[in-house]
């Protein structure tokens, strides 16, 4: 290892932000000439911010850059790129509407030769094995593609040194592996590569050597022929981690969640999604997988109720037992009432009867005693005449001094007749005109009928007494409020609770309590701003909230992205538990391996389409890398 | 070893405690207050001190002075008030110079139409209630538009400034007494009838205690009730709110109809309570000094008395600076630019830190302290 160049030397590196946080503290980072390096870390363990550094964006406080041994001064990402360094960052910094070339040469100075640039261009895919035609639109790219001209256009630009920031995160395995043959291809050609990726398995796939970088710390490197996914997470978090999802067998399945034909368009008009249909049951892990933005989101929102569906159902069966007892007390408050009014009507009916019989027959001044005995024993008599066919309430007429005649017995039994009838009308008829909630358990009661969520927002969900949890993908943006503490987030929850105009903070109060102590928020307090936390910890308080709902679904998108392992582990430890609650749970996610692991079926997606649903314990990565990107491939697939 | 390393570095701060963030706005003040110094002298010889003592006695030099500052502090407060819990929702609403404006013309039209028609109390109530109505209409336009048709509302409420502005003036010359004068004078002069009642015997300390309790009220509706949480979370992403089961459209609209209903409010409270009078210029731009009033203090009711007042007091200073030593009328605007530029300018030092290039070895000394990472044994359990 002694005549090893290197292409970059990082020495002592440091950088603050604010007097508080050191993202990178002396770190000693070298990058051979011609290998592909792995920067792994946890979150927030300072990876980005290093490469960062390297690129210009930020200014170290301490330590010295070499470039091929020359030591060198970037101070900006101009700099760095006349150093030969160029960085594929996460999210693209492309214009839609120009061609893939016009992306590639713009921003640099000197004399256009567009036609020249095009030959360029393509001398450079045919090189290293590109696959993008230079004359196409931006916009009608796979996300794939405006990578592979992220990476010719730092390639244009004769970067020797490339930084890729999570390159795969948004791709399919294939396309993973293609890009693992460029990067190869790369690596023959001279260039030195650093590559930032969460998944282990890529990182003993593609590198050479892995370094790592832990609470801004450089902990160390190892050759990867000497690492395994096991020894790199021990290396990572700093002590030993269990890295395996415990799947237990589904409890009970029964359908919660019945999605047929379910056709969604946004404001553009293009289709979102396409007829999808699939059931989510209580007690397992469903997952959703797909290329990013294959509907994921339209999805889940669409159910949650903040995406217009054009077509199809979402049937919401509902669990009987969390409602039972709201509804059997509203029942009987209903019933007691209508009762009272039935014998008012009844009592009155027969005072009318009885008053006309009384003073008809018989003239006497008992007639009065008799009258009041008759109007209280009558609703009673009339119940013992069912069981005693008539006798006995003619008997008693006569003792009160009232001989009914037959044609009164008639009235008496056609009178209770048609009251129970009219009284049956009067509650089914206000059984339609009482709340949802009551109406559907009425009529699953009766035929076990669903709700239909479409077309309902979120509020009508949860008045109908749906229980739904939503872990939405945009978390500070759309799940929580992110100038408001833990408090004020449990709020958003609740706040509607509450009688009168003041919300109360008493009970999300402790619900943030109770949520920074057993999920070990890392918070200074429950009124904390929750867009200071780190990620993790903001993953943390908008899992717990929604969880803490007792939602009957739990919605979760991208649950775990961008949060370390550590973290992770916990999320898919905390969905499990759901799921052997008798919950159902929902989980899109862009790992497949997670899927595989965690879930016990998967419905894959695919331009909007549902291309399959595999049984998650018997399918490999291949298949779903398959039905990823194929259309309708594998329908038949269907567990 | 070369060195090209940025002189200074500027960051985001983490956090700061308000007493610290309020110290750097006094700081800011006291510097506002050097620099005035320096530049009156520079222009006009003036003593400094002798100016700001006028500036002082400009304000709170007489028990008259007082009232009149705590009349126009309450004005403004109101009109700030008013403007708040839109701009809690993050609603521009830079109309209120009109939705106060239309609310005068209610009152106004109320007291010359209905005045000596019907009693003295009636007419109060009718006015106010035509007020209140005026400025809510003004303030729904706008938020029905924008939650309809997304429509802009910085653009939509500023034009209706100028609808309501030209409205007052068609109004005053149908009006205007005497004919030709192009004034309405001071409306019901003989009769006083339509003009709010004087309690103990002082002519705004009705208006000022109704804008304290406004204030109060304020508070508590935007920190403690729904209504103020559903703003919030609306403000602050309107997809979260709906996320939330809020109804994002109707909060938009109730919350501008509140806001105009309280710019009718004041429009009231200036035609009724003070002037008695209705002019295209009655509002004397308040409602935009109310934006910056309501924006300096975080939106928070309690700090706006104090930023209110601190205008107040600058511009009432700097009219008596102008008059006492002969100077420009411009001269006041000077004044209170410099003020204003300097504390909107220590926003920049409360959000940012900077920090200057140090020596490389003091550096590093001063490095160490600052580690809060705890050393776990590294890489042991790896080979």
């Amino acid at each position: 290892m002694e005549n090893v160049k290197n292409a970059v030397r990082m020495e002592n590196i440091t950088k603050r932000f604010g007097t508080k946080v050191v993202a990178n503290k002396a770190v000693n980072l070298e990058l051979h000439e011609g290998e592909i390096l792995s920067l792994l870390g946890e979150n927030g363990s300072g990876k980005t911010t290093l490469m960062n550094v390297l690129c210009g964006i930020y200014h170290p406080d301490e330590g010295q850059i070499y470039i091929h041994d020359e030591p060198v001064t970037i101070s900006s990402p101009k700099d760095a790129f006349d150093h030969g360094i160029g960085m594929i960052h996460q999210h693209f910094k492309l214009v839609d509407v120009f061609t893939a070339t016009e992306n590639i040469v713009l921003g640099l100075k000197g004399h256009l030769d567009m036609k020249e640039a095009r030959q360029k261009v393509r001398e450079i895919c045919e090189k290293y094995g590109f696959d993008i035609d230079p004359d196409q639109k931006i916009y009608n790219m796979s996300v794939s593609q405006k990578q592979t001209v992220e990476i010719v256009k730092v390639l244009y630009r004769g970067a020797d040194i490339l930084i890729l920031d999570e390159p795969t995160a948004v791709l399919t395995p294939q396309e993973t592996d293609k890009l693992f043959q460029i990067m190869r291809n790369m690596q023959k050609d001279g260039k030195s590569l650093i590559i930032i990726t969460h998944k282990l398995h890529e990182v003993l796939e593609v590198s050479d050597r892995v370094a790592i970088l832990r609470k801004g710390e450089y902990i160390g490197d190892v050759p990867t022929q000497s690492a395994d996914q096991q020894s790199l997470t021990d290396m990572m978090v700093g002590r030993r981690v269990s890295l395996n999802i415990n799947r237990p067998d589904p409890v009970d399945p029964k359908p919660r969640l019945v999605i047929e034909h379910l056709t969604a368009y946004d404001e553009l008009g293009v289709k979102r999604l396409d007829d999808v249909s699939f059931t989510a049951n209580s007690g397992e892990v469903l997952g959703i997988a797909g290329v990013a933005g294959s509907g994921q989101r339209e999805l889940l929102e669409a159910v949650a109720g903040l995406y217009p569906v054009k077509e199809g159902t979402i049937q919401f069966y509902d669990p009987k037992v969390d409602y039972s007892d709201a509804i059997s007390k509203r029942n009987i408050a209903k019933s007691i009432l209508l009762s009272i009014i039935t014998l008012g009507v009844y009592l009155i009916y027969w005072e009318y009867l009885l008053v006309k019989n009384i003073r008809a027959i018989k003239k006497d001044e008992s007639s009065c005693i008799g009258e009041m005995l008759c109007l209280i024993f009558v609703p009673f008599y009339s119940v013992y005449w069912w069981f005693t066919r008539g006798k006995t309430v003619k008997e008693e007429f006569a003792s009160h001094g009232c001989t009914a005649t037959g044609n009164e017995i008639a009235y008496l039994v056609l009178g209770i007749f048609g009251l129970s009838i009219v009284s049956m009308a009067i509650m089914q008829n206000d059984f339609n005109s009482l709340p949802p909630e009551v109406i559907q358990s009425n009529q699953q009661n009766a035929s076990n009928k669903p709700v239909n969520l479409v077309g309902m927002d979120p509020m009508s969900i949860r008045k109908a007494g749906v229980a739904m949890s939503f872990v939405p993908e945009d978390r500070l943006g759309m799940g929580l409020v992110g100038t408001m503490g833990m408090t004020g987030n449990m709020l958003l929850r609740s706040w509607r609770k509450t009688k009168g105009l003041f919300v109360s903070r008493k009970e999300p109060e402790a619900m943030a309590k109770r949520i920074w102590q057993e999920l070990e928020v890392v918070t200074p307090s429950t009124n904390y701003p929750v867009r200071r936390l780190s990620g993790g910890n903001v993953q943390k308080v908008l899992v717990g909230r929604e969880i803490a709902q007792e939602p009957a679904v739990l919605m979760t998108a991208y649950a775990v992205r961008g949060l370390d392992i550590n973290t992770s582990y916990t999320i898919y430890n905390l969905l499990t538990e759901q799921k052997m609650k008798g919950r159902a749970v929902i989980y899109v996610g862009e790992d497949l391996d997670v899927l595989l692991e965690l879930c016990d079926r998967i419905v894959v997606l695919c331009g909007g389409q549902v291309s399959g649903v595999v049984d998650a314990r018997t399918t490999d990565k291949r298949e779903i890398g398959v039905l990823m990107t194929q259309h309708r491939g594998g329908a038949d697939n269907e567990a | 070893m070369k060195h090209k390393e940025p002189l200074i570095y500027i960051s985001k701060r983490e956090s700061l405690p308000w007493q610290k963030s309020w110290m750097i706005r006094g700081i800011a003040i006291m510097l506002a207050l050097v620099f005035c110094g320096v530049i009156t002298m520079l222009l006009t010889k003036l003593n400094p001190i002798e100016v700001f003592s006028t500036l002082f006695y400009g304000a709170f030099g007489t028990p008259r002075k007082c009232w009149v500052t705590g009349q126009k502090l309450a004005i403004l407060l109101g009109i700030s008030l008013a403007i708040t819990p839109a701009f809690k929702m993050r609603f521009w609403n830079i109309g209120a110079e009109g939705q106060v404006l239309i609310g005068c013309l209610a009152c106004a039209a109320c007291m010359i139409t209905l005045g000596n028609k019907v009693s003295n109390g009636l007419l109060i109530l009718i006015s106010l209630a035509a007020s209140l109505a005026a400025g809510a209409i003004w303030g729904f336009l706008p938020a029905f538009f924008k939650a309809r048709w997304e429509t802009n509302e910085t653009l939509f409420t500023l034009m209706m400034n100028y609808i309501a502005m030209q409205l007052a003036a068609y109004f005053i010359i149908v009006w205007e007494v005497p004919k030709g004068s192009g004034t309405v004078g001071v409306i019901n002069d003989q009769t006083e009838a339509g003009w709010l009642p004087m309690i103990g015997g002082k002519r705004y300390l009705l208006i000022i205690l109704l804008i304290a309790l406004l204030t109060v009220v304020m508070y508590i509706y935007l920190q403690y009730s729904k209504h103020g949480y559903e703003i919030s979370v609306v403000g602050e992403s309107r997809r979260t709110a709906s996320y939330a089961g809020i109804k994002v459209d109707r909060v938009i609209i109730r919350t501008m109809v509140l806001s105009g209903a309280i710019c009718g409010l004041m429009g009231f409270l200036l035609v009724s309570g003070n002037d008695h009078t209705l002019t295209t210029t009655l509002v004397e731009g308040r409602g935009f000094t109310a934006v910056m009033v309501s924006w300096l203090a975080k939106f928070n009711p309690i700090f706006m008395v104090f930023t209110s007042l601190l205008l107040v007091v600058m511009k009432l200073g700097a009219t008596e600076i102008s008059s006492t030593f002969g100077l420009n009328d411009s001269f006041a605007d000077i004044l209170t630019g410099i003020i204003l530029f300097f504390i909107i300018g220590s926003d920049f030092f409360t959000t940012y830190q900077i920090r200057f290039r140090r020596p490389h070895d003091k550096r590093t000394a001063k490095a160490e302290p600052l580690q809060p990472i705890p050393q776990s044994e590294p890489q042991k359990e790896v080979q």
